[in-house]
């Protein structure tokens, strides 16, 4: 089940500078799955300066309005389909990669009991909750507090997510409070922080001596610049202008070096390939566009 | 331009205001926290608690495919932990039926192909077959009553050792109910019929006051039960309960046809299936073990109405003619096979690509009641909907004609097992329709296919027009000599190829 091919650091250089986008679908794909990103994690342009401060408590029609954005953001056939689409494969290799580090059965139903997971930019606990199902104690933090309380209710539907803890704060902020974890999951955020190598040191920081760090994210690559930006942003107008920057995005062995810097040292890398035929994702070599890495924090 | 605040700014805005968002999302958690649960259902052992059963996995329908699906659950790693409430009002699931070995076989059978049979050898269920009476055949001889058209294959021309089996289905069903009663599964059999079922809204999740249930599909029963469940499978049949109650539309017509089955005993034994297309419909004789044979036979309704009620002495006569002495003549078999061919068509020589024509078994004896049924073909516009799949006849009937009908469902049970088991290894909501849209994805085009080859199969041979006889009886010669082209079709029949003609 999880024989996917899986990339080797080895490999990295050799998938720079490679053509354009392979086909329309992957390249419309990639560009939705971008275009919701904002949505789905803790983005700072997502949010307004609207805070906590003038809703200290919950009224009924705030619950219901929540409730009703709650439900389209987890309508597997809603706007958020290709999100929902791409979910298990992210979580495929977050299942087989961390099974092999931690030494867990990968037959088991709840491999991960006993282990502690932080789900950085949680967003509406998309991943949270599988994490939850496959037996985590998981922290979803998000700095969006409307993203946490629909995250808390859409939980509360089932009594195993429900015992997921959900915070309005950054990593930053658990590192303050020293919080660590056996495994810090941010996926799809740090193409949005200012600084990449203080927030991977504060990943590093969450994370226990030994313990897993996966980041996924965008390449800077010609094709991520063509789906991402050009297509989502200019042509299809699915994201503001100026959402992503280019500029800022990480290619693989930048993410590998910042990593190495926060003593984070990356194990395995693979790619996210898109199939038209079959409408579902894959774990690939190709990290052209989309791709995810898991790292171990090096022991002091 | 851009809109980016940096995280600093926004992690300082945060601290800022941290203990107000602290105090408000503590807030929000506890209120949605005071919520009473009624049920945690994971650490229940029938998943019943507080009165509320509650299940992963609700079966509708404790037929042969539903019980293939429980089995299949049951035997996978990641999917047996899952609580299955099995719905079905036939008292054969609690009081299991004893099946005599001397009894003359049911006419209700199935021919199981290969993939059927490795499925069963999967979940543990083929032993238990091979305890009861069970007919492998390896050979298969189709022809038509123009005398043009005929094929025979072997085996061997597919380096198998059969083509197939015949089991009765009472022995297919009990196998299976042998095989879960080994198997450690937490299942809890309702002895009733799907009277409603409501699935989750999103008015019921956002008002519901038990928020776990209102999640959940819930299926109230004739004995007055409700049932929850996080999927609910219909697999109770081509008059499906479950399909209608979701609102899952079907496509499908009836061929004005109807087929006699019944048991018939000949001289000697039969390891053979035969098939002979008649102008009214095909005639199928199937071995099923020492002298008997079961037969499917296609013809009008009203025939079929007449054939059920004449005696016996006559309906045997009828079918010895259909099978053999009546229409038209024997085919000759060298007709386009042997020399003129090149050897490059033939893969070896012990293939049976030259085969001759053979003569069906002539049938001496009725040893079971005669049953007819109007024939119909039906397909779901969809298998899934949220919380709700399809699976066997509820999502595909077809004509009997090459006894596939049964291994379209095996097929959706093994799809169907492995992509639960994927998503429960990723943590997924099995009643996710992204995740239920894999196997339909995954079963329709193979199902689609195959009717349409069923489906043109009837079609080519309701009509009696000349060139289109001669058409057919080419197609059958081209099937006959050509080999790649009869492995292909082979491996097709066997269920191991999911499209026929594309390698």
């Amino acid at each position: 089940m999880f024989s996917r091919s899986l990339y080797r650091l080895r490999n990295l250089s050799r998938h720079n500078g490679r053509s354009f986008y392979n086909s329309s679908s992957y390249f419309k794909h990639s560009a939705l799955i971008t275009a919701f990103q904002p949505l789905l994690h803790n983005k700072p342009y997502a949010t307004t300066t609207q805070h906590a401060a003038s809703t200290s408590s919950l009224n009924q029609t705030e619950l219901a309005k929540f409730a009703a954005i709650a439900e389209s953001w987890w309508d597997a056939e809603g706007p958020f389909k290709p999100l929902h689409v791409m979910n298990p494969t992210r979580l495929a290799f977050i299942r087989s990669t961390l099974c092999r580090h931690f030494g867990k059965d990968p037959f088991s139903v709840r491999p991960f009991e006993g282990l502690k997971f932080v789900d950085v930019g949680c967003g509406g606990g998309i991943l949270s909750e599988p994490l939850a199902r496959m037996g985590a104690s998981v922290t979803g933090i998000d700095a969006v507090d409307k993203n946490i309380k629909i995250a808390r209710l859409h939980a509360d539907l089932d009594p195993v997510a429900s015992s997921i803890e959900y915070q309005c704060t950054t990593a930053e902020n658990l590192v303050e409070e020293q919080k660590k974890f056996d495994a810090v999951i941010a996926l799809e955020v740090i193409e949005h922080v200012a600084d990449p190598a203080e927030f991977c040191k504060s990943l590093s920081a969450l994370t226990v001596s030994n313990g897993a760090t996966v980041i996924s994210t965008i390449n800077r690559s010609m094709r991520a610049y063509a789906t991402a930006i050009v297509a989502a942003e200019y042509i299809l107008h699915w994201l503001p202008k100026g959402t992503h920057e280019w500029s800022s995005f990480l290619t693989p062995e930048e993410l590998v070096m910042t990593l190495q810097r926060a003593s984070i040292s990356v194990e395995e890398m693979a790619g996210f390939a898109y199939n038209p035929l079959t409408g579902q994702w894959s774990l690939s070599d190709d990290v052209g566009v989309n791709f995810i890495a898991f790292g171990i924090k090096n022991s002091e | 331009m851009s809109r980016l605040i940096t995280t600093k700014r926004l992690a300082s805005n945060i601290f800022t205001f941290k203990q107000a968002s602290r105090t408000f999302c503590n807030d929000a958690s506890t209120k949605l926290n005071n919520v009473p649960f009624e049920t945690q259902f994971n650490k229940e052992d029938e998943g019943v608690t507080n009165d509320v059963p509650q299940h992963d996995i609700a079966i509708v329908g404790g037929g042969m495919v539903g019980m293939a699906l429980a089995c299949s659950l049951a035997s996978m790693p990641l999917t047996k932990h899952l609580s299955i409430a099995i719905i079905d009002s036939n008292p054969a699931l609690t009081n299991m039926p004893s099946i005599k070995k001397d009894d003359p076989p049911d006419p209700r059978v199935s021919t199981v192909t290969p993939a059927t049979i490795s499925l069963f050898k999967g979940i543990g269920a083929w032993e238990f077959v091979e305890q009861h009476r069970h007919a492998y055949f390896d050979k298969m001889q189709v022809w038509d009553y123009t005398g043009f058209g005929f094929t025979r294959y072997n085996a061997r021309d597919a380096d198998k050792d059969v083509l197939g089996c015949v089991v009765e289905n009472k022995v297919l069903h009990k196998s299976l109910l042998s095989c879960l009663q080994k198997k450690d599964l937490k299942k809890t059999i309702y002895p009733a019929r799907l009277s409603s079922m409501s699935l989750p809204t999103r008015s019921s999740v956002s008002n519901g006051s038990s928020k776990s249930l209102a999640n959940l599909a819930k299926l109230e029963l004739t004995d007055g039960t409700n049932v929850y469940a996080k999927l609910v499978v219909g697999s109770d049949g081509n008059k499906s309960r479950v399909r209608e109650l979701s609102g899952i539309k079907t496509t499908g017509w009836n061929y004005s046809q109807s087929a006699v089955i019944c048991t018939v005993e000949h001289p000697s034994e039969n390891s053979t299936a035969w098939q002979r297309f008649l102008p009214a419909g095909p005639i199928a004789l199937l071995p099923i073990g020492n002298n008997f044979s079961n037969i499917v036979w296609t013809m009008s309704p009203k025939d079929a109405s007449n054939h059920k009620i004449m005696n016996q002495h006559d309906f045997i006569k009828a079918v010895n003619h259909a099978l053999d002495s009546g229409h038209g003549p024997r085919p000759e078999s060298r007709i386009l096979g042997g020399d003129v061919i090149p050897s490059f068509f033939k893969p070896n020589v012990t293939s049976a690509v030259n085969e001759g024509f053979e003569i069906p078994p002539k049938v001496v004896k009725v040893v079971s009641e005669r049953m007819a049924f109007p024939l119909s073909l039906m397909h779901a516009n969809d298998y899934v909907a949220k919380r709700v799949v399809l699976i066997g006849d509820a999502a595909h009937t077809v004509h009997p004609l090459a006894g596939q009908g049964v291994n379209m469902g095996y097929a959706d049970v093994a799809a169907l097992s492995n992509v639960i088991g994927d998503g429960v290894a990723v943590g997924s909501d099995i009643g996710e329709v992204t995740l239920l849209k894999k196997y339909e994805t995954e079963r329709k085009t193979a199902n689609i296919a195959m009717m349409a080859v069923l489906d043109g199969f009837q079609k080519a041979y309701s009509v009696d027009f000349g060139p289109l006889n001669i058409l057919r009886a080419a197609a059958f010669n081209g099937a006959n000599v050509f080999a790649p082209l009869k492995r292909n079709i082979i491996s097709y029949a066997s269920g191991e190829r999911s499209l026929p003609f594309l390698s």
